[in-house]
């Protein structure tokens, strides 16, 4: 008899530390994701992350490597000057919907057009989380939020924006996917496609964007389990998963 | 079939019951036991953990260890 761990705490995740987040909140399955992957490729020391405004801007508590605290939706534009000064570091930018695809829209687009060699990930919880539920850009028509009681009306606040689409429109980014973590499979591929934007990083290909869609029980009003499922069958069917760019 | 047993670090497990509902031998439950934050700890209440791994994937909080067992 003889045992082998084939898994545990990742190295970088700090030690001893709680999450803040919610119970059953994506942010800690992709916060995870992340830890595993500086493991794996052994960039702790070297890795810096725009922290974002939002539910995750305490997330320099929680992963072991540098940070800026970017300025609502700035992240783009910091982690942009950072690369370039630092070429040899690996820069990564975690944000929200209500950061990046609302008051960050213009920093994302310009970074991604001009091809920045940074890795943005994306979470999409289609709400705005920490500031208590209000819509966000992403908020599905018909989904109710604290500032639209009665469900998105599209006659007022227009069409959810699908980020992975918009930019794939752009000439100059290298890969775009949009992945969910709602069940252990699509996990599986959300830590691949979050590896490969990190790879192309290394390997100096240029821009990379990664979609990550998670959920937000509290705000939802739903189980953690409800609401995963709630994600599959309403985010996924607008949001569709899948590859939109890779210049391989 | 493959063995296996999990270990949950109960101060950081908040409850979420993601992984009961992730495993496919159900072999997990939310215990009564109170932690020090004032969730529920999930525990393996019975044998038949195959060690796939598939709760510690799913975990937010990355509380779940897992060990395979093999024979030899």
């Amino acid at each position: 008899m003889s045992e082998t761990k084939i898994y545990s705490r990742p190295e970088s995740w700090m030690k001893e530390v709680h999450t803040h987040y919610c119970p059953g909140c994506g942010h800690g399955i992709a916060h995870r994701l992340i830890c595993e992957l500086i493991d794996e490729f052994g960039i702790q020391d070297k890795t810096i992350s725009m922290a974002p405004v939002g539910c995750a801007a305490m997330m320099y508590d929680y992963i072991d490597i540098d940070y800026v605290e970017a300025p609502h939706g700035r992240a783009p534009a910091v982690a942009t000057g950072i690369k370039r000064v630092y070429p040899e570091k690996i820069v990564f930018t975690y944000q929200g919907d209500g950061d990046l695809a609302s008051i960050g829209m213009a920093e994302i687009i310009h970074a991604a057009n001009r091809g920045e060699n940074i890795t943005v990930i994306f979470i999409n919880n289609a709400i705005y989380g920490m500031t208590g539920g209000q819509m966000a850009p992403t908020t599905l028509i018909g989904q109710k939020a604290t500032t639209c009681p009665l469900g998105r009306d599209p006659q007022l606040a227009g069409y959810p924006i699908r980020m992975c689409e918009l930019l794939a429109s752009l000439e100059t980014p290298s890969y775009i996917e949009r992945v969910s973590v709602a069940r252990p499979k699509y996990t599986i591929k959300a830590k691949e496609a979050l590896k490969k934007g990190f790879r192309y990083q290394m390997d100096k290909k240029g821009f990379s964007f990664i979609e990550v869609l998670s959920s937000c029980p509290t705000n939802w009003g739903l189980t953690p389990i409800k609401s995963f499922e709630w994600q599959l069958e309403n985010m996924v069917p607008y949001y569709p998963l899948g590859i939109f760019k890779d210049f391989e | 079939m493959a063995k296996g047993r999990i270990e949950v670090s109960e101060d950081y497990c908040k409850s979420c019951g993601l992984c009961v509902a992730a495993c496919p031998v159900k072999v997990l439950r939310i215990s009564d036991r109170i932690n020090m934050k004032g969730h529920r700890p999930v525990e393996q209440y019975k044998e038949g953990c195959i060690g796939c791994g598939m709760c510690a994937i799913s975990c937010p909080d990355a509380a779940i260890e897992v060990y395979r067992i093999s024979e030899e």
